[in-house]
């Protein structure tokens, strides 16, 4: 596939404080990628980056095959969605749409005609004589889409666009966000602090910590096959459940000893042979647990629950397992008192093993 | 069974209910209202002695009661004071001092406050390489006194040739409001969403697109607040009136200074008064038609986030 946005050895740093080192990043043609990370991660620092907002300090970034480094954002082929939505507020909505078309001198006849079909794409017809402060916050967050959608532009590029609306719109126009992206088919880099935004949207998810990619791969891939424990930990709600040990060997079947607890590894997809004695940390989702339910070539594992936390569908429990705390998901219909004894059976296949130093997959 | 007896209430409610009852003179009231009384009538009391001065003759001031209502009331002082007044050179009173004063205010604020305002907005939004520096030397030079500076200026006035003239004035007062100026728009246009910027450059919108067509409109307030703390202090100034123009060319204070220290014959204080408010009149007008707009500037520049 063709590659629509690439970023190439791109360097940024603020006088003698670095933000983002040697990063690489390929998009794919009409590909959704969600840049997620917590805030300071530099996930907007390298969109406003890609916008043209902010000069690098070293590398380049190419857009659609052209060198792009330095070019002004209007050249750029972009349009860009803010978290404030960043409607210019004594305009009308409908001024706002066409405020860069106006700039760049597009005739009136192709300004109304970009403006009608952008405004019925998002349903905000109606709205179109209003100023900003007359519109609620999905609204003004639609206009501000509208207004990337106007310009025809390759990439669309959007800074936390959910973040300031309240959690029933935001899942509302998420589905909206991406049946925009599946009817344009456009190249589009979202970036997030929200997982669940980022497992429902992406392609592919580029997970970042301290200006450096930590891993970049489909939602599946990242929920079920982190990189290392920092992907495991911030991806998933409520998070992994790890578990400190140590390999050993036991008549040539390799178990992870936590406590005095061993788990067997013969189902689990290592990467290389995994010598014993290798201090490790076990990763395992709450739904990979299975609780008085056996798994085929599964063992039992004692564990105590100690509180339940009934969400409607699922049902959570923490348990006391191995001198540890961890949650399980199970289906709602299930109930277990705190105290109950139960056997949980865990699904190795699922699992992850990070060494306890690098904190990489093995 | 239960939420039949929270709808209806079966034992009458006792003690406290509804509204806390506030009395109108508790401590509190006094005291707001006490000191709010005794700021007014300080403020208030020199301009009822002025307005009641300026409308009576002067055989009735000579009686000396000076808080006592004019008996019999005359506009003759106030016309006296804009036609007639004599200053020692001539006498065709405050009129001349008004005119070149508007011939001052007028371009003063309007240069002033456009360079000001692009200075304000490049300082915010355009960070250049060294405009933090330069801003701080801006507002360093917002505390250095005018004395300092008053007889460097003449030398570079009478170099440039137009020492004395009004577009020498208007040059010194354009630049001395540029400190102050400067701070109070860069501060406003700082505390305007940095998106908007941002958004309005992907836009494709350059420098002075920006500035006409998206800071413009959204700053009314702060080039209210900017206006009247020009139009006052211009309209105000004595010492550059006096330094840096020719007697043709006095500012109405000057002027008026001039009118109440002339010493040929009787002190005429309905005269003096009366000019004294012709010559205040200008920004007392401004304030109060102003006055709300003012207010708002000032609360978005401090407070807005």
């Amino acid at each position: 596939m063709n590659s629509s946005v690439s970023i190439k050895d791109l360097s940024l740093n603020f006088g003698a404080v670095s933000v983002l080192e040697h990063l690489d990043l390929e998009i794919r043609d009409g590909e959704f990628l969600v840049l997620l990370g917590s805030s300071g991660c530099g996930k907007s620092t390298l969109l406003n980056c890609i916008a043209g907002l902010l000069d690098i300090s070293d590398g380049q970034i190419f857009i659609k095959g052209k060198n792009v480094t330095w070019e002004e954002p209007k050249d750029r082929g972009i349009g860009m969605v803010f978290q404030s939505y960043a409607l210019y507020p004594q305009m009308t909505v409908e001024k706002n749409l066409s405020f860069g078309l106006k700039v760049a001198k597009v005739p009136q006849a192709e300004i109304d005609k970009r403006v009608a079909r952008a405004a019925e794409i998002l349903q905000i017809q109606a709205l179109l004589k209003r100023k900003p402060s007359e519109l609620s916050g999905g609204q003004r967050q639609r206009v501000a889409i509208g207004r990337a959608l106007v310009r025809d532009v390759d990439v669309f590029l959007f800074d936390e666009p959910l973040s300031n609306l309240d959690a029933k719109l935001r899942s509302e126009l998420r589905v909206e966000i991406k049946r925009l992206h599946q009817s344009l088919k456009n190249t589009m880099i979202y970036v997030t602090h929200d997982q669940i935004e980022a497992l429902t949207l992406a392609d592919r998810i580029a997970v970042m910590k301290s200006g450096v990619i930590q891993q970049l791969a489909d939602p599946m891939t990242i929920y079920n096959f982190p990189e290392n424990r920092f992907v495991a930990g911030f991806i998933g709600s409520p998070s992994m459940n790890f578990f400190s040990g140590e390999i050993v060997d036991r008549e040539g079947h390799k178990f992870v000893r936590v406590n005095g607890v061993d788990f067997g590894l013969d189902a689990y997809p290592a990467r290389s042979p995994i010598e014993a004695g290798r201090k490790v940390t076990l990763g395992v989702r709450p739904e990979h647990v299975k609780v008085d339910e056996s798994l085929p070539g599964g063992e039992f594992h004692d564990a105590v629950v100690d509180i339940e936390e009934p969400m409607g569908a699922d049902n959570l429990l923490w348990l006391k397992l191995a001198g540890q705390t961890m949650s399980v998901r199970i289906a709602g219909s299930r109930r277990y008192t705190p105290g109950t004894p139960v056997k949980l059976s865990f699904d190795m296949s699922m699992a992850s093993v990070f060494d306890a130093a690098t904190e990489n997959r093995l | 069974m239960s939420d039949i007896a929270i709808n209806k209430p079966v034992v009458a409610m006792s003690g406290p209910k509804g509204r806390k009852p506030k009395p109108l003179l508790s401590p509190r009231n006094i005291m707001i209202y006490g000191t709010l009384f005794v700021a007014a009538a300080y403020y208030l009391l020199p301009l009822y002695v002025m307005v009641v001065t300026s409308l009576k003759g002067m055989p009735e001031i000579r009686l000396g009661n000076i808080f006592s209502p004019p008996v019999e009331i005359t506009f003759e002082p106030w016309v006296k004071a804009w036609a007639t007044a004599c200053t020692g050179l001539n006498c065709d009173g405050l009129s001349r001092g008004f005119w070149n004063s508007v011939r001052i205010t007028i371009p003063s604020v309007i240069v002033s406050i456009a360079i000001a305002s692009v200075n304000g907005y490049a300082l915010a939004n355009w960070r250049f390489k060294g405009s933090e520096l330069f801003f701080s030397i801006l507002v360093v030079g917002a505390f250095i006194p005018y004395q300092v500076m008053i007889y460097p200026i003449v030398i570079v006035l009478r170099e440039m040739g137009i020492y004395g003239t009004l577009t020498g004035l208007i040059l010194v007062h354009s630049i001395f409001g540029m400190p102050i100026l400067t701070l109070l728009f860069r501060n406003y246009f700082a505390s305007l969403p940095e998106e908007l910027f941002k958004a309005a450059r992907i836009d494709g919108a350059g420098f002075w697109a920006i500035y006409f067509r998206i800071m413009l409109p959204m700053s009314l307030p702060i080039f209210v607040v900017a206006m009247i703390l020009q139009v006052t202090g211009i309209w105000n100034d004595f010492l550059f009136g006096v330094v840096f123009t020719r007697p043709e060319y006095y500012p109405m204070t000057v002027q008026l200074n001039n009118i109440v220290n002339s010493v040929q014959g009787v002190k005429e204080y309905n005269v003096n008064m009366a000019a004294t408010i012709l010559t205040g009149a200008v920004p007392l007008i401004v304030y109060f038609v102003s006055g709300r707009l003012f207010v708002r500037g000032i609360a978005a520049g401090a407070v807005k986030g």
